[in-house]
């Protein structure tokens, strides 16, 4: 499955300063999997030191939040867009 | 003077230097302003706070920017009102209402968006924008009007209709969002990467959430100097909440309270958008986020930036964390109008029918001293009442017809 992915301005640095890769994976855990294979540093950006996505790193599969989805273990479809934003402020 | 010095991440310690940015570049924590405790310990005293402005700039020195020139931005130094009607009624012993609807634009937003825009204007923006539930909506469209700045609010387009109203009064530009609180939330973060505006509660947000600390120091300089058993803060994106929590403790370590405060933190939540209390609750950390459906619009934000947090401060504290549902927040709105005469808007209502409920389950006891934060005004959220209130009844202007109508009254002989 061919997934690109959007990087946010304070990790291009790590993707050779590219605002989208094109990755494989067929869920959104592989698709990031795959980004630290493609371009190591982003794991530990993305993860802390349990293995978990940083509570202030949200991940988005199309325009939806994966926590409203199946998380890490969500399904990606051929052509998704998965998006890497940091956590909201507000409020 | 101010002394906010840096600004630190609170999930991984990094800082940085004072500058309109908000989140960590190593782990996207928030940042949070710092400051020399030691050296603000060595100047103020509460003769000095007594002897300042009637607002929150009489605690300059404990916020992250200067008082702006002449008064400006003006907010704050509230009453803390005893209420022992309400107390009576719920069976509670020492109870305050901090009534924060006495503000510029009747809520407690007036105090973060004092700071948040000192702050802008220190940094030169010209431009002051916000995300909102429609409390910050009036408070950024009035305060940008006051000192000269241009303003972008950003609305979810189903807000209460008097909110937008009192919103596009001030002539700033109001942009309605066809989508939820957390769609324009995240909407505006994407558009403060692009325009060079001073978006409050994103990239000025360090400075800005610092303005709700004020709420614990009026709290114990009215208490004179000493802090409640118990507070029961409203919860949205739990920033308020932290903050009055935060604010206690400065308190001793400047100095200006003897002993370390012991307060416990409760929050109150809409059963409609209640992140924090279910995950409180369930005894989880993980704050999941909902889609609000509740008539607190000002509280319906599905995914709280502080919603961790709030839960730990409430958690380590002692507190609680309740919620309630809309019939509930309307009983909270007429019975705090009824025993007290405070006419708060549905997140008052989600306050009191919480603080009910938390004394109903002895959380709150009869022998705490308790404050409760009356966010906002009653004329905000009019559309929330107006099913449930009306007149008494409707008569031709005679004698008779009144007797007709009350016929039970005792008149005098």
């Amino acid at each position: 499955m061919a997934v690109t992915v959007r990087i946010p301005t304070q990790l291009r640095n790590l993707a050779g300063g590219a605002a989208e890769v094109s990755l494989d994976g067929s869920t959104v855990g592989e698709v990031l999997g795959a980004l630290d294979g493609a371009h190591p540093g982003f794991g530990e950006r993305l993860y802390d030191d349990g293995g978990k996505l940083r509570r202030f790193v949200n991940v988005f599969l199309d325009d939806e939040d994966i926590r409203f989805l199946d998380g890490l273990d969500t399904k990606v479809a051929d052509g998704a867009v998965v998006s890497i934003v940091p956590a909201v402020a507000g409020g | 003077m101010a002394t906010g010095t840096a600004l630190r991440c609170r999930e991984c310690g990094r800082e940085y230097p004072v500058a309109p940015i908000y989140t960590c570049e190593w782990c996207f924590g928030p940042l949070e302003a710092t400051y020399d405790y030691d050296a603000i310990a060595s100047t103020i005293t509460r003769e000095s706070i007594a002897a300042g402005p009637a607002s929150i700039w009489r605690y300059g020195p404990l916020l992250p920017v200067e008082a702006p020139a002449g008064g400006a931005l003006a907010a704050g130094w509230t009453p803390l009102i005893r209420a022992e009607r309400l107390a009576a009624e719920l069976g509670l012993g020492e109870l305050w209402l901090k009534d924060d609807t006495r503000n510029p634009t009747n809520s407690f937003k007036d105090r973060v968006v004092a700071v948040a825009l000192g702050k802008a204007l220190e940094f030169g923006f010209k431009t002051a924008a916000c995300a909102s539930t429609g409390n910050l909506a009036n408070a950024v469209a009035a305060a940008a009007a006051r000192t000269g700045l241009a303003s972008f609010v950003f609305v979810p387009s189903d807000l209460e209709a008097g909110k937008i109203l009192t919103t596009s009064v001030y002539g700033g530009n109001v942009v309605a969002i066809d989508g939820n609180y957390d769609d324009v939330n995240r909407l505006c973060a994407e558009l403060a990467a692009e325009y060079p505006w001073a978006f409050v509660n994103v990239n000025v947000r360090p400075f800005y959430a610092e303005g709700s600390k004020t709420l614990a120091y009026e709290t114990a300089e009215q208490l004179d100097w000493q802090v409640p058993d118990h507070v029961v803060v409203p919860i949205a994106s739990g920033s308020l909440l932290t903050k009055i929590h935060k604010g206690f403790d400065e308190l001793h370590k400047v100095g200006l309270l003897a002993d370390p405060p012991d307060v416990r933190v409760s929050g109150a939540q809409a059963t409609g958008c209640s992140p924090v209390a279910t995950a409180f609750t369930a005894g989880v950390d993980d704050v999941h986020p909902v889609r609000p459906d509740t008539i607190a619009k000002s509280l319906a934000i599905g995914n709280p930036a502080d919603g961790y947090y709030a839960l730990d401060v409430i958690r380590k504290s002692g507190g609680a964390c309740g919620a309630v549902t809309d019939a509930e927040i309307v009983d909270g709105i007429r019975l705090l109008a009824r025993t007290e005469g405070i006419f708060g808007e549905t997140a008052a209502g989600v306050t009191i029918a919480t603080l009910a409920k938390l004394a109903a389950d002895g959380v709150v006891r009869r022998d705490e001293r308790v404050v409760a934060y009356i966010t906002g005004h009653g004329l905000k959220t009019l559309d929330a009442i107006e099913p449930h209130v009306r007149v008494t009844t409707t008569i031709p202007p005679s004698l008779d017809a009144f007797r007709a109508a009350f016929p039970a009254l005792t008149e005098e002989a």
